[in-house]
């Protein structure tokens, strides 16, 4: 939803043209052009000022325009609660003077989005308290997202040249004159999910500080992303949260479409929900059997483990795939869903229910579990906003931002269903708040199947589109389409939508920009559990180490969406 | 063993037949075999895998774990964290330049003998990653015994990886006996 006239007049009269504000006019969302130097008091004023009131900060990214005199783009998007608006922001820089204000001092969201973009760009942000490299490591030459960074060109790290916080080496004592200890969880550590480091530094048991290590996942998505064509990107969004690949697809394909103007068909649209749907609830199980494990409770997750198998079977019935099934096509599906598949939907709303039933009977008044999760890992409202935290981490903090109820897409607006919160914001509140949802998806999803009508599963807009194979094999006009389409790919036009859904850990947005050809100039992912992730280390401290595994696991961070 | 053979000691000859009369009670059947044989069989059947997941590959070797595939039919379910306690290495997930020397420092502090799956075509080869940060294949830095393809392998796929790794090591073809083989005979051609 856009800013309505009258903030947006208010707006420009506050930062008129003659001040280094330029509007862009013609955007999905109302962008301004801002010179560096406006930057921090134009972000304290957006923040502040409740007729703005932008109070989350979503995404911070680079863009590089190699002809340009100023050669990069710095693009902030914005995001305001309240007025439920946003708002993006460019602020251009040259290459040899690549230095832009940091505004981490307004949002703390700022913090790891600026570092990515100083990884990948070279963009450095002044005020900044921690800038060096996040997702490439320390021996990386040069800056991979440039685009005369040749993308097969590797750099070799080698042992005792990792990363290592600034203050590991610090020798530093206790009161009573203990000398204190430097631990390293991880990355392969059985609670960090494989590919995540936290350096802490321990008093007793207690943490008194803490630094998060990621990138050991960085797998390249946003520069493979700009080597293929539109749709041959849907396998490696599959593959960025790959608990729920099909909501990736879902996320990007809606960003592309409205780059398009095309809509998938309602077929299409109300099997994407109903799949969706189902994704969500396979990652809200892994979180949560996850976490259970991770605290000591095995059982459980062999519960509910089997309603993942089952949608398993449904998602490879439909697409092949058990995992990364790569259904999604820009403008619809791959396929139609195979024949039984209504039975087979049934049969899963009747099975998931008493094992989700299971499992809670368990867990959620068990002594144990509340002893370990409440009251560990809180995180009040206002911070969760200032992190940039979405989806149901933030919402059990107790704000209700859902992107299906706020932006809807795919007629969520119209399904009833309603988004759970909890108040307390801990890590139980997050486990309850997981549980809820699992059981608000099962509605939808029971909705969405009454909808399910026969009709065309992509659409017949034959510039994205192929063409069905009799038609290829009797028309001439189809066939050339079919030709072009393989060998060219699609052709968007050019121009540039932030597409954002609720994936299932929060806010997932892609950025997309076009310059008319058959791939993205730029394609950046806002990933959801990077912002959430980047809260971490800071909500450690003061905690014990062993909630530490506790709070992590509640927090449902997927290294292949946080390092993309 | 064929009916023939019941009963009758195999050779070498241990020791006297018993006198009296042959009872098929089977107390006097024994078989013999290498001691290393014994052994691999042992060690084939009692693997203790450690799962170095790292991607999307270790949600399916986790499905293989779990109750409905269930590893634990061909005795390789005692999953260990730490690498002192296992013997086999499942890298599952793509490997990264960052990644890497954490996976050789692990590879290295496991205990002899030990054996290394690569799962996914990440694993095997980089996948479809040709990119910049991403480790193609990872025996460029370990060895590895056996290969499972897939984009993630099914479970399925893992299981007869599985089942290969124990046939290998029943016929001593993995890198590690060949190697301790060819330094046997190395030694032995030193004394000779
Ligand atoms: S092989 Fe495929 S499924 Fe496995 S880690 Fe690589 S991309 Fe993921």
């Amino acid at each position: 939803m856009s800013m309505s006239q009258e903030k947006l007049e208010s707006f420009r009269r506050a930062f008129p043209p003659s001040r280094g504000v330029e509007e862009i006019p013609g955007q999905d969302i109302p962008t301004f052009q801002v010179e560096r130097e406006l930057l921090p008091e134009l972000a304290r004023r957006l923040k502040d000022d409740p007729d703005f009131d932008f109070k989350m900060l979503s995404d911070v990214c680079g863009v590089d325009w190699p002809e340009r005199q100023a050669r990069f783009d710095v693009v902030y998007h914005l995001y305001s609660l309240t007025h439920n608006h946003r708002l993006r922001l460019k602020v251009p820089v040259s290459e040899q003077d690549a230095v832009v204000p940091s505004v981490y001092g307004v949002w703390r969201a700022a913090d790891w989005f600026e570092r990515e973009v100083f990884d990948m760009f070279g963009v450095r942000f002044s005020g900044h308290p921690n800038l060096k490299r996040i997702l490439c490591h320390p021996s990386f030459q040069g800056h991979a997202l440039r685009k005369d960074y040749d993308p097969g060109q590797r750099w070799l790290l080698r042992e005792g040249e990792q990363d290592e916080p600034s203050w590991a080496r610090e020798v530093q004592e206790d009161e009573d004159h203990f000398e204190t200890q430097v631990l390293n969880l991880g990355p392969s550590h059985p609670a960090t999910h494989g590919t995540l480091r936290t350096v802490v530094r321990l008093d007793g048991e207690v943490i008194t500080r803490a630094e998060c290590e990621i990138g050991y996942l960085h797998r390249c998505f946003e520069k493979m992303s700009e080597r293929h064509t539109w749709n041959q990107i849907i396998p490696y969004t599959d593959r960025l949260n790959y608990c729920s690949a099909m909501m990736n697809g879902v996320g990007y394909a809606l960003a592309v479409e409205k780059l398009l103007g095309v809509e998938a068909p309602p077929r299409a649209q109300v099997i994407r929900v109903i799949l969706s749907e189902l994704s969500r609830i396979m990652d809200h199980i892994v979180c949560i059997g996850a976490n259970l494990n991770d605290v000591g409770a095995m059982t459980p997750f062999l519960y509910v483990y089997q309603a993942r198998e089952e949608i398993y079977s449904l998602l490879e019935a439909c697409a092949g795939g058990r995992l990364t099934i790569s259904y999604v096509r820009v403008g619809g599906l791959a396929n139609d869903v195979p024949e039984g598949f209504e039975e087979a939907v049934r049969y899963l709303l009747r099975r998931i229910p008493p094992l989700v039933d299971d499992m809670e009977r368990l867990i959620t008044e068990n002594r144990i579990f509340r002893q370990r999760t409440e009251g560990i890992g809180k995180l009040s409202a206002a911070e969760a906003v200032d992190w940039g935290w979405t989806g149901p981490c933030l919402r059990a903090s107790g704000v209700p931002y859902d992107v299906r109820k706020t932006n809807p897409y795919l007629g969520y607006e119209t399904y009833d269903f309603k988004v759970p919160i909890a108040t307390t914001g801990d890590t139980y509140a997050r486990y309850l708040v997981r549980v809820e949802e699992i059981r608000q998806s099962l509605k939808i999803v029971e909705q969405a199947l009454k909808r399910l009508a026969p009709g065309p599963i992509i659409t017949d807009n034959h510039h994205v589109a192929l063409p069905p194979k009799e038609k290829v094999y009797t028309e001439m006009e189809a066939l050339i389409w079919h030709f072009k389409l393989i060998m060219e790919g699609m052709k968007v036009p050019k121009g540039e939508v932030y597409g954002f859904t609720e994936g299932a850990n929060g806010e997932l947005g892609f950025y997309t920009i076009s310059d008319g050809g058959g791939s993205p100039y730029r394609l950046h992912c806002r990933p959801p559990c990077f912002a959430v992730f980047q809260a971490y280390p800071h909500m450690l401290e003061g905690h014990m180490i062993a909630d530490s595994i506790a709070i992590l696991g509640s927090l449902n961070i997927i290294a292949g969406e946080l390092d993309r | 063993m064929s009916e023939a053979s019941v009963g009758k000691p195999m050779l070498p000859v241990a020791g006297k037949p018993p006198a009296g009369p042959r009872v098929s009670d089977g107390s006097n059947i024994f078989l013999t075999t290498k001691l290393d044989r014994l052994i691999d069989q042992a060690r084939k059947n009692s693997l203790w895998p450690f799962p170095f997941g790292t991607a999307c590959c270790a949600i399916e070797f986790m499905s293989t774990i779990m109750s409905h595939y269930d590893m634990s039919r061909f005795g390789a379910e005692v999953v260990r964290f730490s690498p002192r306690q296992s013997d086999l290495l499942i890298v599952a997930g793509t490997v990264t330049d960052k990644m890497a020397p954490v996976m050789v420092r692990i590879w290295e502090q496991m205990a002899e003998p030990k054996y290394v799956i690569s799962m996914g075509a990440c694993a095997c080869t980089g996948g479809f990653y040709r990119a910049y940060h991403v480790v193609q294949g990872i025996d460029e830095f370990i060895p590895v015994d056996v290969y499972v393809p897939g984009c993630p392998p099914t479970p399925e796929a893992l299981l007869q990886g599985l089942l290969r790794l124990q046939e290998m090591i029943a016929a001593g073809e993995t890198h590690y006996q060949r190697m301790v083989a060819a330094a046997r005979a190395k030694a032995k051609g030193a004394v000779s």
